[in-house]
């Protein structure tokens, strides 16, 4: 009986190793997404302590300067809200119509396959490849060396193009086939029901994604640092051929000055563009959620 | 009988009829040629990048050996004597691109695991938003973090004699970090698409969650976990501003992370803020560069959505 006794005795032992491994592991795999939380935090928390002194009407009404305390991001800003407006001028047609054609014109055969698989490779091609296809395509041949605001948008078209794409498909599969069969069955050609069905019906997804790559491209400075290599811009592009800079590559031109009271301001510009990018990304989350609701299919 | 009046209407009806559908026809006939044409740039794009890195680098390789790029170890392209050694360049990538695989890789499966095999539904859509937050700060805002927050703490923990200002370990850290929920994301995927009956099984011979994470759901997801690490390390390497801003400019093949380096990406940005005239040998290296990342990161990428794919079709 004592050797039985003995063997129930490690197995209970064995239980409890293998059950106090559990909860070790459970504080572990926590640990990585707490680790994951405090490093946000701590970032959230450097820009601000370095930023937040620096945060007043000046600093958004004002040119770059010489001294940091006088420093301001008006040129960028100015220059950021261009390149935003005029990408979404380009990629929205051409981004939506790829989609379309993908998902309602096209069929499945081996070139449409392609194209498929040839915007899921540009999605992973790294954006400072994007800046030197804008600095030879755009910069030097369409424009003669003119690092232009149209340069700069042309270039985040072709950069955020993959991820509109994408995202428009995603929102034209959620529109249920039933409504475009009834079109169908009362005679619409593809094009009218394209126009009349399809659209409505997944437009508002198509903006959530939509405002989600441009905040992509308003976060994005590699391509842009590549195409305008000016970096003291003190002036608001006033046309589409205008010299600029965007928010990003002032920040970066600041974090590289070598005063470290140049770091403040870059820190206050970091939180300029934060919120900038957070609201944007609200309004796309807020847009999803209130048309979501749609009818069981 | 219908009068004549009534059959002249009618046919004037069928008439109309049949200039609105052509119309319509014509209509539908236009838009699906813009479509089409909208289509091509994603292909235009492709051909253009390949295009244009293959035709600058065609002049860099005319004067400079591919050999000599590929296997030198010396890069000072801006000095004389000029030295095309790309292997320094890569070796930085590399050695900062490892450091962030394997923190993403270490956070980004923890918290996969956490999120898909532990935390309660209402806790995993709290944490995962917060976590994707991560992924969508720019990443000149993680240089700066780098810079102004993690490298002066490397510095109090290994001595400010050896932590250079600008080194491979806080950028490789920081890039980690924005890439977890990236891996995370992908990794979850994975162990979700495992069926629920794989896990009763083992929870009914009396395994814990521990053991049915680790010896069922991880094995099973292997191929989505190995993807999500080899996609993670693809984004790391084509990474430029937290390099550009937190690791050097000082091209340097080495193994150890506290020293300063040079990125390709880094590289290819440094050359083109400079004064470097276009058509000279040095602005056409940045080129020669940057065919060499792109040819990198496609092949990765490829592999790792290959691997994906095969994983899909394992349980469907």
């Amino acid at each position: 009986m004592n050797k039985q006794d003995s063997i129930i005795s490690k197995r209970q032992k064995l239980h409890a190793v293998r059950v106090l491994r559990d909860r070790i592991f459970v504080v572990g795999f926590g640990l990585a997404v707490i680790i994951g939380i405090l490093g946000l935090a701590a970032l959230l928390f450097d820009v601000l302590v370095d930023g937040l002194p620096f945060m007043n009407i000046n600093f958004l009404t004002s040119y770059a300067s010489r001294k940091a305390e006088h420093s301001g991001i008006l040129a960028p800003l100015a220059g950021t809200i261009w390149i935003v407006g005029m990408t979404a001028l380009f990629t929205i047609p051409i981004g939506v119509g790829t989609a379309i054609y993908l998902e309602e014109f096209a069929s499945k055969n081996r070139i449409n396959r392609l194209i498929e698989l040839n915007i899921a490779n540009l999605a992973g091609v790294p954006s400072v490849i994007y800046g030197l296809l804008g600095l030879a395509l755009f910069v030097q041949f369409l424009f003669n060396g003119s690092r232009n605001v149209t340069a700069g948008a042309l270039t985040m078209t072709l950069l955020i193009l993959p991820i509109v794409v994408i995202a428009s498909q995603e929102a034209i599969k959620a529109v249920p086939s039933s409504y475009r069969h009834a079109a169908y069955a009362m005679g619409a050609n593809r094009w009218q029901v394209v126009k009349a069905i399809v659209l409505p019906q997944a437009i508002p997804g198509m903006m959530s994604g939509i405002i989600l790559a441009l905040s992509r491209a308003i976060g994005e400075s590699a391509p842009i640092l590549i195409i305008s290599s000016l970096v003291w811009v003190t002036f608001i592009p006033t046309s589409p051929d205008s010299k600029f800079t965007v928010l990003p590559l002032q920040i970066f031109t600041w974090i590289s000055q070598p005063q470290h009271s140049f770091r403040g301001i870059a820190a206050a510009a970091i939180i300029v563009l934060l919120i900038v990018l957070l609201s944007m990304n609200g309004i796309a989350i807020w847009i999803r959620s209130k048309y979501q609701s749609r009818p069981d299919q | 009988m219908a009068t004549t009046s009534e059959i002249q209407s009618n046919s004037d009806l069928l008439e109309r009829v049949a200039r609105q559908r052509r119309r319509q026809h014509a209509e539908q006939t236009v838009f699906a040629w813009l479509l089409r044409a909208a289509a091509l740039i994603s292909v235009l794009t492709t051909v253009g990048i390949v295009i244009i890195l293959v035709a600058q680098s065609a002049g860099f390789f005319a004067e400079v050996s591919p050999w000599e790029f590929l296997t030198g170890t010396e890069w000072a392209p801006l000095f004389s004597p000029q030295k095309f050694g790309v292997l320094s360049l890569v070796g930085g990538t590399l050695l900062v691109a490892l450091i962030a695989g394997i923190v993403s890789l270490t956070l980004g499966l923890g918290a996969a695991i956490f999120l898909s095999e532990y935390a309660p539904e209402r806790l995993r859509r709290i944490l995962k938003p917060i976590l994707e937050v991560l992924a969508g700060i720019p990443t000149v805002v993680y240089g700066y973090f780098a810079l102004t927050f993690v490298t002066p703490i490397l510095q109090n923990i290994f001595g400010h004699d050896q932590v250079i200002v600008f080194n491979a370990l806080s950028a490789g850290l920081v890039m980690g970090l924005m890439i977890m929920p990236m891996v995370s994301t992908l990794s979850e995927d994975a162990m979700v698409a495992v069926p629920r009956s794989l896990r009763d099984a083992a929870y009914a011979l009396g395994a814990t969650r521990f053991e049915v994470s680790t010896k069922v759901v991880i094995p099973a997801a292997l191929s989505g976990i190995v993807a999500s690490f080899i996609l993670g390390v693809s984004r790391a390497i084509g990474e430029t501003m937290i390099v550009k801003i937190a690791a050097g400019a000082t091209p340097n093949l080495t193994l150890n992370p506290l020293e300063s380096i040079q990125a390709m990406t880094a590289y290819i940005v440094q050359v083109s803020l400079g004064e470097t005239p276009q058509g000279s040998l040095e602005y056409k290296t940045i080129f020669a560069v940057g065919l060499l990342l792109f040819v990198m990161t496609l092949a990765m990428n490829i592999v790792g959505r290959w691997v994906i794919s095969r994983f899909r079709q394992q349980y469907e």
